[in-house]
């Protein structure tokens, strides 16, 4: 049964969370409220990629499209913003919202199909959304949408200030990875992953899988959604770049790279390689020349992506463990 | 809206649609048979312009470059499957997907490393004017040339596929392949061998269309999806089927990138007509492929 | 479990690595430059690069008489990554001055990023009419031109041909739509197409299709590096050149385009602020210099780059390197003279320039190349924008 057997002492949890919270800290009082911000769009993209690890690991769905997700949240609040309407509660619910509703009708029609042409579609549609989105000129087009502010939440919370936005950031993380490994671990994530594993026999049990894998889907959509409304405040910026189909491609290789199934293989992937393209761009015009390698060694010598290398292998036919 | 725009446009979707069927072809063959996801399969078609470029200046011909560039690229696109794409095949689709990808940033910053981001390529001088197809029609020569290119290609790969053993071996792999190995074919070889072809139906495509569009670093991304579009339409594993659905999507795009924003002028402001109508014309070909899949989901002709 | 704690200390240590920065230096000039420096429009950015650094060097490297230190990076033609090249330079680094970019998409989307900081931006190309008129900083100073200023000389020459129908096509987004609105201001026949292509389209055989239906007098484009490179390829290929006029601004038709397309050029008419053969001494040892140093003809985006560093010499030289405050720093430039490679120069209140704008007339020179070479009177003279009036700045 494969995901949540293992479970990480919670004082190791503890340990990561003090950590987190910590290092903005430290960072601020040395003056390096540039890293604080770099921390912040690393943990937004974990953020999105974690939504997409709910459908592509626990689901098993290789949907090509997750970036319009991102780019739909993202959109919806900087347009907001833009109008005027710069209530962050609203704002991001709103973002949300249309991001569940473009998931729900993208899934309903996508899920009847598989396997490659599953990720045909999926792909299909994010194109679409992208070119929809290029075309509207009031908003950028494609040279984006610059937003004069970020999202106001009220109670003197400043978000302009990076370490404010930081914790922000990592309280959405939070959630996420915990309304996650809520959803995995309850009856609904059960069936979600026997259906990854064989959904005709699911079926035959008198599970309507294609209505799980909807619900599934449309939680990951949403969840993307947040992420983008979480970008376009760190960027004050946006472009239909966000939902292009390449972007939809390295959130998977975030994914594939952290370990494709468990709880925080988006995170840690989301992480490494943004941390491992900035700092090679520091030395070399040609950092993804050695990203490149890296990926692929990942590939061949850690199958199971790098949550993989840190886990004894469990012997269930099913993959990976959690983190 | 005048006939000569219409069969002006007609042509160059032709055009347009014979040089993905190139790249299709290769594409649909590598999934259809060996069912990999092969995302490095654009690099392949930038490897092969760049290469035309650079042996084009070398050599000073135009032909000469172009052969060459094309076999040369038929050696890489094999040396990479023997070396490493052989070790995904028992793999799944996700972990193709990332080492393709992997593939894609490697191939792209190796060229950048060599030629830079970028290589001039021009059509050879005898081509660089226009021919009187009709009164009023001065259509590029070079133009002519590709499509005379792209259809002598594909009456080349049916002949391949459907008169030789060869070709009988490809289609037998592509709808059975434990059958196949048990009847005795050399699946290895024939492999390597399809994707060698592929490669090099990449560097045709790359080669002609060079001099048109930039040959630049990242040129395969943008085509590459329209070439997985085109193979979906057409079924995964035809090669007839991605020359038909080729085909409609050049007719598709084209057409569509004229007519659309026409219809759209008549009825809203320049700006975003030209904006709108574009991005419509691009919509309508995923809109297309919703379509076929909704209708056959297997695709047209599929070779399964 | 000890993957996340591993997973947790790699990061730590890797940024506690990055963070043992440089200690703040003492007296130099820190500039950020972001260009275009890959894909097809390269030759652009790298025009300016290598001008703005040539000025350097023939400074003995340093710039108002402080050491010169410049960072240079590439945008890759993406307005995402300009925007966070701009992040880094401004609050990582903490740079004096930005300069560099080539296209208004992405100078926009970085421009917040340097007024948030209240960081100069000094643009050696790309000015676009908003901030010229009601978004205008006294952070942004055009050191080339309004974005539609050659266009609006070209509309006034077609005007003075008496030209009764003309096609024009741009790219999408500012700089394309500035350019066709100042064409236009100026150009009182009529127009007979106006079409947005995308930008960064290299296949342009729907348009000339459509170009050819519509049988016009005179063609007008706006588009600068690889996109007039293949649209005047293929506008020649097509056999175009027989039917209709092609008109450029100096964006389509300098070195660059010549270059790449070879003696179809000759005798195509374009128009620019700037020209090789501009008599004045600072812009003969300009293009004397740069040809030296880089074995080829400088474009007017390589004019423009080595102005800016002109223009940042005088400006600190007349600051005696007091340049933390960023007040002074902006009223300096304002009002600071130098000799520019283009004659006379001084900035309007919108802080864009007021200068001549001339005819050029491809044609071969001396030594059999082809070049740009100024015919007559200035088109426009001593000529602003139309956007200062929006400007509250004084």
């Amino acid at each position: 049964m494969g995901s949540l057997n293992h479970k990480t002492p919670l004082w190791i949890w503890g340990l990561v969370l003090a950590a987190a919270i910590a290092l903005p800290l430290f960072l601020h009082a040395r003056d390096m409220d540039f890293y604080v911000s770099m921390l912040s769009r690393m943990m937004i993209y974990g953020i999105a990629a974690c939504s997409l690890n709910l459908i592509l690991g626990y689901g098993g769905l290789v949907s090509f499209g997750h970036a319009a997700f991102v780019g739909i949240g993202a959109y919806t609040v900087g347009i907001l913003i833009t109008e005027g309407f710069t209530n962050g509660w609203a704002g991001f619910a709103i973002a949300m919202g249309l991001s569940a509703l473009a998931a729900a009708i993208i899934g309903a029609i996508s899920l009847r199909t598989r396997g490659v042409y599953f990720i045909m579609i999926t792909l299909a549609f994010a194109q679409m959304i992208y070119y929809l989105v290029n075309s509207i000129k009031a908003y950028g087009g494609d040279e984006g949408l610059s937003i004069k502010q970020r999202s106001d939440f009220g109670f003197g919370l400043d978000l302009k200030n990076d370490v404010t936005f930081y914790f922000l950031v990592l309280f959405v993380l939070v959630l996420t990875l915990v309304l996650i490994s809520r959803i995995m671990h309850s009856r609904f994530g059960r069936v979600i992953q026997a259906i990854r594993d064989d959904d005709v026999r699911v079926d035959a049990i008198g599970f309507a899988s294609y209505r799980y894998k909807w619900v599934l889907f449309v939680i990951a959509g949403t969840l993307g959604g947040l992420a983008g409304a979480l970008m376009v405040n760190h960027q004050n910026y946006v472009s239909p770049n966000l939902m292009h189909w390449t972007q939809s491609g390295i959130l998977m290789v975030m994914v594939i790279l952290g370990g494709v199934g468990t709880l925080t293989g988006g995170l840690w992937g989301a992480l490494v390689l943004l941390i491992l393209e900035d700092v090679l761009a520091e030395y070399t015009l040609h950092w993804q020349f050695y990203v490149g390698w890296f990926l692929l060694a990942v590939v061949l010598l850690a199958p199971k992506g790098l949550a993989g290398l840190f886990r004894r292998q469990a012997a269930s036919v099913t993959t990976g463990g959690a983190a | 809206m005048t006939g000569i725009l219409l069969l002006e446009q007609a042509l160059n979707g032709l055009q347009f649609g014979l040089m993905l069927f190139l790249l299709a072809s290769g594409l649909t063959l590598v999934f259809g048979i060996m069912d990999m996801i092969n995302l490095a399969h654009g690099a392949l078609y930038m490897v092969g312009a760049f290469l035309t470029a650079w042996l084009v200046q070398l050599t000073q011909s135009f032909w000469l470059g172009v052969v060459l560039a094309v076999m040369l690229t038929a050696v890489v696109g094999m040396l990479l499957e023997a070396t490493l794409l052989r070790t995904l095949y028992a793999r799944d689709h996700l972990s193709q997907v990332l080492a393709t990808f992997a593939l894609i940033l490697i191939i792209n910053e190796s060229v950048r490393m060599i030629w830079g981001s970028d290589l001039a390529l021009s059509m050879p001088q005898a081509l660089s004017g226009p021919v009187e197809l009709l009164p009023g029609l001065r259509y590029p020569s070079y133009r002519l040339v590709i499509i005379a290119v792209g259809l002598v290609i594909a009456l080349m790969l049916y002949l391949l596929v459907t008169q030789t053993r060869m070709g009988a071996w490809v289609r037998a792999g592509a709808s059975n392949r434990e059958m196949a190995m048990a009847m005795g074919i050399n699946i290895r070889r024939l492999f390597t061998g399809v994707f060698g072809i592929g490669a090099a139906l990449c560097a045709v495509a790359g080669a002609m269309l060079g001099p048109l569009l930039a040959v630049q670093v990242g040129m395969g991304e943008n085509i590459l999806i329209l070439a997985f579009v085109v193979i979906v339409i057409g079924g995964i594993g035809s090669v007839w089927g991605a020359f038909v659905g080729a085909i409609l999507v050049g007719f598709v795009d084209t057409l569509g990138r004229t007519l659309l924003p026409l219809l759209f002028r008549e009825i809203f402001s320049p700006q975003f007509a030209s904006a709108a109508g574009p991005a419509v014309a691009s919509i309508a070909v995923y809109l297309l492929m919703a379509v076929v899949l909704f209708v056959r989901p297997q695709g047209l002709f599929s070779g399964r | 479990m000890r993957f996340p704690v591993i997973k947790s200390l790699l990061t730590v240590s890797t940024l506690a690595a990055l963070a043992c920065a440089p200690a703040l230096a003492a007296d130099k000039v820190k500039i950020g430059f972001v260009s275009t420096l890959s894909g097809p429009s390269a030759a652009l950015g790298v025009d300016i690069r290598d001008a703005f650094m040539l000025a350097v060097k023939l400074n003995g490297g340093k710039l108002g008489g402080l050491p010169a230190d410049v960072s240079i990076s590439d945008d890759q033609f993406k307005p995402d990554v300009g925007k966070q090249l701009f992040e880094r330079y401004v609050k990582r680094d903490k740079v004096d001055f930005l300069t560099g970019v080539v296209f208004s998409n992405i100078m926009l989307a970085g421009l917040p990023e340097a007024v948030s900081a209240k960081t100069i931006y000094l643009s050696p190309n790309a000015a676009p009419s908003p901030i010229a008129g009601a978004q205008c900083t006294p952070y942004f100073f055009a050191v080339s031109w309004p974005n539609d200023a050659y266009h609006e000389a070209a509309g006034q020459y077609a005007t003075n041909l008496k030209v009764k129908s003309a096609y024009l096509l741009a790219p999408n987004y500012q700089a394309g739509k500035d350019s066709l609105a100042g064409f236009k201001r100026f150009y009182k026949g009529n127009v007979s197409g106006e079409v947005y292509t995308k930008l960064g389209q290299l296949d342009y055989s729907a348009e000339l299709a459509e170009i050819r239906a519509a049988k016009p007098e005179v063609v007008y484009t706006f588009l600068p590096g690889g996109m007039g490179i293949n649209f005047i390829k293929q506008f020649m290929a097509a056999g175009l050149n027989k039917d209709t006029r092609l008109i450029q601004p100096g964006f389509g038709a300098d070195q660059d385009v010549i270059r790449a397309v070879g003696n179809d050029m000759l005798g195509v008419f374009d128009t620019s602020h700037w020209g090789l053969d501009l008599p004045n001494e600072a812009n003969k040892k300009f293009v004397a210099e740069f040809e030296k140093e880089y074995k080829r003809l400088p474009t007017l985006y390589a004019a423009q780059g080595y102005d800016t560093a002109l223009l940042i010499d005088a400006a600190v030289r007349a600051a005696n390197g007091k340049i933390e405050d960023k007040e002074a720093m902006i009223k300096t430039l304002k009002t600071v003279k130098f000799n520019s490679v283009r004659g006379d120069f001084r900035f309007n209140t919108n802080q864009y320039p007021i200068q001549n704008y001339y005819l050029r007339e491809i044609v071969k020179d001396g030594q059999g190349r082809l070049v740009n070479r100024i015919v007559g009177q200035p088109i426009l003279a001593n000529h602003g924008d139309a956007y200062v009036k929006d400007c509250p700045m004084k």
